[in-house]
């Protein structure tokens, strides 16, 4: 007991660590106070000789132009490229063209002066060709990756990975030296690796590192890049992009598996919710309650109520719509519980298959009354802003929501099992299980501690009806979506045994996101639901029978 | 030992077989039609309700097993039925297509599945209304049966079986139409399903099935093994330990009750004109249950009553009051399970014969874990 | 004398805890043999083992020096010939006491043979007889639910003997029997003897007394000592853990 204990302790904290790990690197992205540098002195006179030059000419201006980092220039560049950089006949100044409702105006390249409207021989055009317009494309990347904006140089330099041009090395590399911005710095690198190995005309040491560098990233964009290098010439490179695309596949498996264990922790939180109160009623009173997956219901109906009031009378309360509804999801759904045990269980203990008809008769009613009020549409629970967003972690991604919904069955478990064996209801609730008549002789109120009991296990259908509410529909059918699963879950762990609903949930749930990519979701299912089936026939009382002798005399 | 037809059966019979006349003459034979067309299929559908009730109160009732998959066993016979019901469409369908019905070619079907084969012809589709669901019950009972699988476990997980069988079903890729199931039918061994006189004729046919229905499943009980399935369901073990293999009755009575399900859903198909995934739903199947509850477990007859009562009363209170009927069945669940153990047939003859119900023998007989 | 049961070195645990320590035993054909013991001295264990309800973890079990047993469910063990009664009667509640029996009956226990079986004369002849012997003639065509407990006890007892069983293993059969019901059946169980093997598991000084036959002391799942009633009395090993109470 104190091992398992510790064993969720570490699994609780874990999670939280993961959540605040997470949180914490938002505020990253610091301002760079580092500029580019000031205006060459040449920028304006490399501009006048544009319109000078044949088109090797002009390219090395260009060339030039970008050298400079003038803040200017990008605009400039542009301006060729489009085939508005114009020279006015009248003063030969440089100016840029822009049709402002439908006439022509220009405007000075230099000094951004407008010249007014020009007539449209007023000016002629700096030719540009195909050529040319690569030239000005690759360098008015490379202006951008020396943007003051950190972010801007980050998506240049990302730009220049996806679009490698062997021309941009240099610019690159030079770019590369002048930035301090470690998540640009990686980035650059990266554009010029690619870049290098786009050429393929480096020294193989130098090619080595570019695929050592590629590698590193170690995603789907790097296997592009590295894949067809496996078969290159050089024997060395061959090998080494070869090794590296192994490498990649493996962590990339490695990361994939993660994320299925992620999403199978997930789905098992949410079996684990809807199965645990289940456990208690059926597993430790040995009652079939079909309308727990109601109960379940109410909870998230619960939540939605209180939504509604905070959002019209007290919006600013928002975020802590779901902290305000937990208990009273667990009154509600407890008071639901306690009801359905005094008003019809009760009469039916020893009975279960009876009971099991009668409390799917309650849960019609239920059902009905709930579509009868809220009516039968989906109706929509909203999610507080520290429940939405995604963070990731390598190649994986963790949503929030999920994250907080784990972290919650785990507590809900937690609180579970302290309740059941450390608190005098909990020790009462066990004596009355073990034994009815010692535990009434004894002076425990037994009609009163199945109630609790039963209570117990429908408060905590309606906690897992709140935290079900944020990734499913509300909808009257919530719970008979959820009720083959549970039960499933609880046969699955073996009856009676809490520990097993714990197990039987995420080992469930894991199952079923590992058959997923392979299978496809509803074959997934059925083939988990087919394999429960079998195992009770290896194991007809579960994952974590109780043996003893003389089961059933 | 008792005859085959007791003072109730013979009862039940004699109103069932005036029925059967009384129906089809007051449809077809008179002028002024007191029995509307509509109403003759319903009735078969509900004869086919009762026939299914029948069904699983043969396994309930004497056995013990609660089976809340029974609903699986109907929609099985509804579809082998129903397969062939696409077959004799042809190319009378929307897309015209002689080889496939009109979701494969909806779906870009190129050709037959190979387990649609042979269900063009009538005598096949017969059998495998009797074989489909004969053989899932007799594979899932040898499962769960030598491994003494009991009580609520067996329960959960024959809502397990039907609760995975209809999210098989529902995928296009089972080639069973998916979402929307079978329907469209036209005929039946060449008679239009339209037609009067083929409703009347599968409305006699369903009356005639339920008959014969009961009649088996009377003999069973009658017989020395239907003492020994009494048996293990009131004592199992001892059952056992005097020689019995208990797997054995009950993979027996679990696999005929299956197929008598089987019959019934395939008689229910062409009155109802549809058959589709929902109802495998586990839903469905526990409704089954509280038809034979209501009727009285244990007694054949009272479940097919109580099948015809709940059927009919759903068909006149969500015509009168829509919102009413599942508060309705809701509270009859209850009602039941609480204040009726024996049903109502065990309380119209408790009264009749004014002997003090001996001892609430469903309470001991279940108080065993 | 053949030996009917053999049981060697068995040893069955549940959860860590040893119900059956290496036990061994033999019980002749035609003995008549009480086992007692404190409670959880492992003697229904025992009869599950014997019966093929328990399989045991380790150890032998013999029938007839040929058959496994081991490996053989409930049913194969009763189809083998081995009779039991359980310690608290269990009969069929919602049927006659004539059908319990008739249902006890040896006879082919296969599904078709039982779907098709008809009564005969014979069969009808040996529930009369049956029901003579047990004393519940007059209850015939009542149901065994609404026996008292002793009856319920003869009733299984009956439906034990319908068996004609090889082996009957008897468990505590006085429990809620009168003083004078208790004698009888010790007196029956003498009776049968001889011509069935009879293993009797009882806690009734007095009963084991009246059936004067050898007794095996069962204690924390292994044979204490073996002998005759005065015998095994006069050991201190069995005072002290079950007599001297």
């Amino acid at each position: 007991m104190t091992r398992q204990s510790l064993w969720l302790a570490a699994l609780l904290m874990t999670c939280l660590g993961t959540l605040a790990a997470a949180q914490s690197p938002q505020t990253a992205p610091a301002t760079d106070a580092e500029g580019p540098t000031a205006a060459a002195p040449g920028f304006e006179g490399l501009v006048r000789a544009l319109p000078d030059g044949n088109f090797d000419e002009v390219e090395a201006l260009v060339s030039a132009i970008a050298e400079t980092g003038d803040e200017r220039a990008t605009g400039v560049l542009e301006a060729l490229a489009s085939g508005d950089l114009h020279r006015l006949k009248s003063n030969e100044a440089v100016v840029i063209v822009r049709e402002i409702g439908g006439d022509d105006h220009a405007f000075d390249a230099l000094s951004g002066e407008s010249y007014g409207e020009i007539p449209r021989r007023g000016s002629s055009a700096i030719r540009v060709n195909n050529s040319l317009r690569r030239v000005v494309a690759a360098a008015v990347g490379t202006l951008t990756l020396r943007h003051p904006d950190p972010a801007r140089r980050l998506e240049a330099a990302q730009a220049a990975f996806r679009a490698p041009d062997a021309a941009q090395t240099d610019a690159l590399s030079a770019a590369l030296d002048a930035e301090t911005d470690p998540d640009v710095r990686t980035a650059l690198a990266e554009a010029v690796a690619v870049a290098t190995l786009t050429a393929g005309t480096a020294p193989v040491p130098t090619q080595l590192d570019a695929i050592a560098t590629i590698a590193a990233r170690g995603d789907g964009v790097a296997l592009s890049v590295l894949t067809p290098l496996t078969g290159s010439d050089a024997p060395e490179i061959a090998s080494a992009a070869s090794e590296a695309v192994d490498r990649i596949e493996r962590v990339r498996q490695m990361w994939s598996a993660a994320q299925n264990v992620w999403f199978g922790l997930s789905l098992g939180s949410v079996l684990l919710l809807a199965a645990i109160g289940l456990a208690i009623t059926f597993g430790v009173m040995g009652v079939i309650n079909m309308a727990h997956g109601e109960l379940v219901m109410l909870g998230a109906y619960t939540t939605f109520f209180v939504q509604e009031i905070i959002r019209n009378a007290a919006p600013a309360l928002f975020d802590w719509s779901l902290l305000i509804a937990a208990p009273l999801a667990f009154l509600v759904a407890g008071a639901m519980g306690v009801a359905i045990e005094r008003g019809c269980v009760r009469f039916l203990y020893g009975r279960p298959l009876e009971t099991l008809l009668a409390t799917w008769g309650v849960s019609l009613i239920l059902q009905q009354t709930v579509r009868s009020i809220f009516g039968p549409n989906n109706r929509e629970v909203g999610n507080p802003s520290w429940m939405s967003g995604a963070f990731e972690i390598g190649q994986m991604t963790i949503t929030y929501n999920r994250l907080w919904i784990l972290v919650f069955a785990l507590a809900v478990f937690a609180i579970l099992l302290f309740v059941m064996k450390r608190t005098p209801v909990g020790l009462q609730m066990r004596a009355v299980t073990q034994n009815r008549a010692m535990a009434a002789n004894m002076g425990i109120r037994t009609g009163w501690v199945d109630a609790m009991t039963f209570g117990l296990g429908a408060g905590i259908a309606g906690l897992a009806g709140v935290a079900l509410s944020q990734i499913d529909n509300v909808s009257p059918n919530l719970g008979q979506s959820y009720i083959v699963d549970s039960f499933m879950v609880v046969v699955f762990g073996g009856a009676g045994n809490i520990w097993g609903t714990l197990a039987g949930a995420f080992s469930i749930g894991i199952a079923n996101k590992f058959l997923e990519p392979w299978s496809g979701a509803v074959l997934a299912k059925i083939l988990v639901l087919v394999f429960i089936i079998l195992f009770i026939q290896k194991r007809p009382r579960g994952l974590f029978a109780v043996r003893g002798r003389a089961v059933d005399g | 030992m008792t005859s085959l037809i007791d003072r109730r059966m013979g009862i039940f019979l004699a109103g069932l077989f005036i029925l059967t006349v009384a129906v089809p003459v007051g449809n077809l034979g008179l002028e002024d039609r007191l029995v509307p067309s509509y109403v003759v299929s319903l009735l078969g559908k509900y004869l086919c309700y009762a026939l299914l009730a029948v069904a699983l109160d043969l396994v309930w009732g004497y056995c013990g097993i609660l089976s809340l998959g029974h609903g699986a066993f109907f929609a099985l016979g509804g579809y082998a039925m129903g397969m062939h019901l696409m077959r004799e469409i042809g190319d009378r369908g929307v897309y015209a297509n002689p080889d496939l019905p009109d979701f494969m070619v909806f779906l870009n079907y190129d050709a037959l599945p190979w387990y649609w084969l042979g269900f063009d012809m009538f005598w096949f589709a017969c059998i495998m209304v009797l074989l489909a669901p004969g053989i899932l019950a007799f594979v899932f009972g040898w499962f769960a049966f030598r491994s003494r699988v009991t009580g609520v476990y067996l329960s959960i997980i024959t809502q397990a079986m039907t609760y995975a069988l209809m999210l098989a079903f529902f995928r296009n890729e089972m080639g069973f139409g998916g979402n929307n199931g079978l329907t469209d039918f036209k005929d039946v061994l060449g008679f239009d399903l339209q037609s009067d006189a083929t409703r009347a004729g599968l409305f006699v046919l369903s009356a005639l099935a339920l008959a014969a229905g009961l009649l088996i499943a009377k003999a069973i009980t009658n017989s020395k093994l239907g003492k020994v399935l009494i048996a293990v369901r009131d004592a199992e073990s001892r059952t056992r330990f005097i020689g019995y293999r208990v797997e054995h009755y009950k993979l027996f009575v679990f696999t005929v009750s299956a197929m008598m399900a089987g019959v019934a859903g395939a008689l229910y198909t062409p009155q109802v004109g549809i058959i589709n995934p929902g109802e495998f739903s586990p839903a469905n199947s526990i409704e089954i249950v509280i038809w034979v509850a209501l009727g009285g477990r244990g007694t054949l007859v009272g479940a097919a009553l109580g099948a015809i009562l709940v059927a009919a009363a759903q068909t006149l209170l969500t015509g009168w009051f829509p919102e009413l009927w599942i508060f309705a069945l809701g509270a009859l669940f209850i009602f039941v399970t609480i204040f009726m153990p024996q049903g109502v047939l065990g309380v119209i003859e408790g009264t009749f014969r004014r002997r003090p119900p001996t001892r609430d023998l469903t309470a001991a007989r279940e108080a065993r874990p | 004398m053949s030996i009917q049961l053999a049981l060697d070195g068995v040893t069955r645990s549940f959860d860590g805890f040893k119900a059956i320590n290496n036990l061994s035993l033999t019980v002749e054909k035609g003995e008549l043999r009480a086992v007692i013991g404190p409670n959880g001295a492992g003697k229904t264990t025992m009869m599950d083992i014997i019966t093929g309800k328990t399989r045991p973890d380790s150890g032998e079990v013999l029938w007839n020096q040929t058959v496994d047993l081991t490996r053989i469910d409930e049913a194969g063990s009763a189809r083998l010939g081995i009779g039991r009664k359980f310690q608290k009667p269990t009969v069929f509640e919602t049927q006659t006491v004539e059908d319990n029996i008739a249902l006890a009956l040896k006879d082919d226990r296969s599904v078709w043979a039982t779907l098709f079986h008809r009564r005969s004369t014979e069969d009808t002849a040996r529930i009369t007889d049956l029901l003579e012997l047990v004393k519940l003639t007059d209850h015939r065509t009542d149901m065994a639910g609404d026996l008292s407990h002793g009856q319920k006890q003869w009733l299984e007892i009956g439906m034990l003997l319908a068996q004609d069983p090889e082996l009957l293993l008897v468990d505590e059969p006085a429990a809620g029997m009168t003083d004078a019901e208790t004698m009888r059946t010790a007196e029956l169980l003498r009776g049968i003897a001889g011509k069935h093997t009879v293993v009797v598991v009882e806690h009734d000084m007095d009963f084991v007394r009246a059936l004067n036959c050898r007794v095996t002391v069962l204690h924390q799942g292994h044979v204490l000592a073996e002998g005759s009633l005065d015998h095994v009395s006069a050991n201190d090993e069995v005072i002290e853990v079950y007599l001297g109470r």
